[in-house]
């Protein structure tokens, strides 16, 4: 009992890092694929305004999940850890070089340096979701294993993560996708909010796609996961392909706003659907949450520090998502 | 490990103290309606803006190098360690909130409310200095869980979060970071007034950094005296290389400088019975010598007398330029019209820098063989992954990398700003008046 609660609040946090930090680097996807400087610089300021105040706390999710797996279950994290160093390492390596030319750009002196962090930033973007897909796909496909290192390479190079990094990279950039259309609208640029919706109508239906395309594989290479989405999780499999659904009739008719709403809920459905699909299982067909779990004192605590954590974090971060969206926030820079 | 740490631990400094700094400029600002005060607030704040995003993906890389590099440290003490990582974790949340609001806010929010918004991330920034400082406490002074036949029982987070070592070592984290921002900044403002720039803003913006500093740099010897005395309760073969005590002399001397070669101090000068008084508090209770301990749980002496010693060196020399500087300037002399004294002050960042790194290595490298004091070596922390090398040699050239394009970009908005230009715009197009749009221009205006 006390090991699930934790488990649900470590996913808690897998799940809005996904949306979050998602959407995130899903504008990149957007900026890589704006234009030459000339075309892109409108969409390239848009991204810059829409992510800048929020992309250091949406990333502290990343933060919460690594700290809350390794009390919380501390030896699947250390063979995890170990087993899937390689994309791991990748994905950080995109996290650096992302983060960093992010902030270099806002502040470059020329054009010259702004196309060099530019370019890194969008490209590490789209490149760093893969991994933590093939990540995903690893620990969902049983290549885990509970103690000690797995192979280095099959891990996670096989149909599973394969799939995991693709709809990685297209979930993140569709949510992206659907927050930039509605900011510029609101902001009222209209032709870039046109172009945008375009682009992310186009993303939304190849990543839907893909997302069907992957049940066949993963009957034979995940059987353990698929069965759980037929069965458990088939609720979620639906809503996410309702919601999704939605989304692009909402797109289509111009209601940016709303589309917002349902892409997060058909994102978070994909996501959950994972999470419930594969429990009770922690690393799958390898060891269940319940023998993964450490102390017990630390699973108390550590519910102690989720709850405060829920107490102050939230309605900060409440507020400053507010913030955001008012008014006298999406004036220009000064 | 040490080399992102150490990386990190430079921007922590930033994270940890600039808030305040900067909230003293700006209240300044505001109080006495000062546009030089706001001027420099909006400034630092963009300057911080640039300098916590780096600190936030270096702190990233920590925490995956914590279960990267030390499985066997993760694996076995995770659960025991957790727990301040995890308010460690809650407290760059809400600094990351805050960071946000405030950077965006300028022109946004009411000017009151605006400046409230640093008090929390100078808040979190001291929370989440105690949390990890107590992990790093934790390993010198490990308790919080026993071992019964080899496995890790009877765990107690709560008393690894206030370990007994942990509230003075992060004393003098947090002074350290209040020395390390201080001084750069104050060194930033030394620079430009030996290159002529004397003008108010200038001396305002030295002078705040400097109250930062100096009041961290007067207390910090006493702070790290504090410390230093649980040595020889705790560990005292790390005390023992401190002071360089190859055998057990009572009382002992203070070593000054020397290095151990085939088991000889060379080079060193002793003053007597100093080592007693300072580490023991008494003339006569001895520095344990090193003799006392098996050889395999020596730690590699040199480098941490040496470290050890270049920290209290510029310690000391900090603290009693802090004190000259401000009695000069009560008795009406001004040492900044000096250029020997800004030149000196010049360094002063790269000197605090210098003194936290090695106090760092000081107390790491005091430790080894130990991960774990007396728990644990570090070849059972450490994975045994084959390409270490080349993962270092990556990291290497990506922080240099990272080093470089900080560099050259602060440096490009000091040279826009001295040159008038207040908002700092990016040039994402090669024609700022964008060809399309009557009007606005596709990058000045931003919606
Ligand atoms: C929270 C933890 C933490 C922090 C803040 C630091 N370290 Fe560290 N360091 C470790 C955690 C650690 C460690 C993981 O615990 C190691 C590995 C072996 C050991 O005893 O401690 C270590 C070892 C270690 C070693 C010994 C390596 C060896 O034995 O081969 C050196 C030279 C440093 N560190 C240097 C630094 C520097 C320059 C730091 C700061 C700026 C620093 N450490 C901060
Ligand atoms: C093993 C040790 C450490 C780990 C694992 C670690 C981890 C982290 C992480 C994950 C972040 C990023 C949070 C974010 O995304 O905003 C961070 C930032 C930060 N760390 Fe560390 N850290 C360590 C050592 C330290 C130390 C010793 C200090 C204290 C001086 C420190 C102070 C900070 C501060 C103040 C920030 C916010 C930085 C900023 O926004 O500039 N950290 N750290
Ligand atoms: C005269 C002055 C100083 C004395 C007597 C002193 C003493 C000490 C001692 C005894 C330790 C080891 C603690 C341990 O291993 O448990 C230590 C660690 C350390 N010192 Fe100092 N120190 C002084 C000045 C400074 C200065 C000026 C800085 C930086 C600006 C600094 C930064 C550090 C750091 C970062 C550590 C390691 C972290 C920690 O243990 O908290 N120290 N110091």
């Amino acid at each position: 009992m006390l090991e699930t609660a934790v488990a649900a609040a470590l996913f808690v946090g897998v799940l809005a890092y996904s949306l979050f930090g998602g959407a995130d680097f899903g504008s990149g996807f957007y900026d890589l694929t704006a234009g030459g400087s000339r075309r892109g610089a409108e969409l390239r300021t848009l991204v810059d305004h829409s992510i800048g105040p929020v992309w250091e706390a949406n990333h502290v999710w990343l933060v919460y999940v690594l700290v809350t797996w390794w009390t919380a279950f501390p030896e699947s994290f250390a063979s995890a850890m170990s087993t899937l160093i390689l994309p791991l390492l990748l994905a950080l390596l995109g996290i650096v070089l992302r983060g960093a030319s992010f902030a270099f750009r806002k502040y470059a002196a020329s054009l010259a340096q702004a196309r060099l962090f530019g370019a890194v930033f969008a490209t590490s973007s789209v490149v760093t979701p893969f991994f933590f897909g093939t990540v995903a796909g690893a620990i969902a496909s049983g290549r885990v294993p509970a103690e000690g290192r797995g192979d280095l390479w099959t891990s996670w190079l096989n149909p599973t993560s394969a799939f995991g990094g693709v709809i990685a990279v297209g979930t993140c950039a569709f949510l992206a996708g659907c927050f930039l259309t509605a900011d510029a609208a609101r902001g009222g640029q209209e032709r870039l909010a046109g172009q945008l919706r375009r682009r992310t109508i186009g993303v939304g239906l190849v990543t839907g796609g893909i997302v069907l395309a992957a049940l066949v594989p993963l009957e034979l290479d995940a059987p353990t996961l698929a069965d759980g989405l037929e069965t458990q999780a088939a609720p979620l499999v639906v809503a996410s392909a309702v919601a999704g659904v939605a989304t692009l009739v909402l797109l289509w008719r111009r209601w940016f706003g709303l589309a917002r709403l349902t892409a997060v809920a058909a994102v978070a459905a994909v996501v959950s659907g994972w999470g419930v699909g594969q429990y009770p299982w922690l690393l799958v067909d390898e060891v269940t949450i319940a023998d993964a779990a450490g102390a017990e004192a630390t699973l108390q605590a550590l519910l102690v520090a989720v709850g405060i954590a829920a107490v102050v974090v939230l309605p900060a971060l409440a507020y400053l998502y507010r913030l955001t969206q008012t008014e006298a926030w999406s004036r220009s820079e000064h | 490990m040490a080399l992102s740490l150490g990386w990190h631990i430079v921007l922590a400094c930033f994270g940890v103290a600039f808030p305040a700094i900067i909230f003293t400029m700006h209240l300044i600002g505001l109080r006495r309606g000062s546009e030089h005060a706001l001027t420099l607030a909006q400034r630092w704040a963009k300057v911080s803006a640039v300098l916590f995003a780096i600190g936030a993906v270096s702190g990233t890389v920590l925490s995956f190098e914590m279960g990267l590099l030390w499985p066997g440290l993760m694996g076995t003490f995770g659960d025991v360690l957790g727990l301040p990582f995890a308010f460690e974790g809650l407290a760059f949340f809400l600094e990351a909130i805050f960071l946000g609001i405030y950077l965006y806010g300028w022109g946004r929010m009411p000017p009151k409310q605006h400046l409230l918004m640093v008090v929390p991330m100078a808040i979190t920034g001291v929370v989440g200095t105690y949390c990890v400082i107590a992990v790093n406490a934790w390993m010198n002074v490990p308790t919080g869980f026993r071992v019964v036949d080899g496995e890790v029982t009877d765990i107690e987070p709560w008393a690894v979060l206030f370990n007994p070592a942990a509230f003075w070592q992060f004393l003098h984290m947090w002074l350290a970071a209040y020395m390390v921002a201080g001084f750069a900044i104050a060194a930033v403002y030394a620079v430009g007034m030996l290159r002529g720039r004397r003008d108010a803003r200038h001396r305002l913006g030295f002078t705040v950094a400097m109250a930062f500093a100096s009041v961290s740099a007067v207390i910090q010897p006493f702070v790290g005296h504090l410390l230093g005395g649980r040595l020889a309760e705790w560990q005292p073969a790390k005390l023992a290389a401190f002071e360089l005590a190859t055998e057990t002399e009572s009382p002992s001397p203070l070593r000054l400088g020397g290095v151990l070669i085939d088991g000889e101090v060379r080079y060193a000068l002793d003053i007597p019975y100093l080592g007693s008084l300072i580490a023991r508090n008494s003339f006569t209770e001895p520095v344990i010598g090193l003799d006392e301990f098996p050889a395999d749980t020596h730690p590699p002496v040199n480098i941490t007398h040496l470290s050890f010693q270049v920290m209290v060196a510029i310690g000391t020399l900090l603290a009693l330029v802090a004190v000259v500087y401000w009695v000069m300037r009560w008795r009406g002399r001004e040492l900044t019209d000096h250029r020997w004294f800004l030149r000196f002050m010049a360094t002063g960042g790269v000197l605090s820098i210098v003194a936290m790194e090695a106090g760092w290595i000081a107390t790491e490298v005091g430790r080894q063989p130990w991960i774990v004091q007396d728990v644990m070596r570090t070849p059972e922390a450490a994975g045994d992954n084959p390409g270490l090398w080349w993962l270092l040699g990556a990291t290497s050239v990506v922080y240099t990398a990272m080093t470089i394009g900080a560099v050259v970009v602060l440096r490009s908005m000091a040279r826009r700003w001295r040159a008038g230009e207040a908002d700092l715009p990016s040039p994402y197009a090669p024609d700022p008046a964008g060809s399309e749009d009557t009007g606005t221009t596709s990058m000045g205006t931003v919606r």
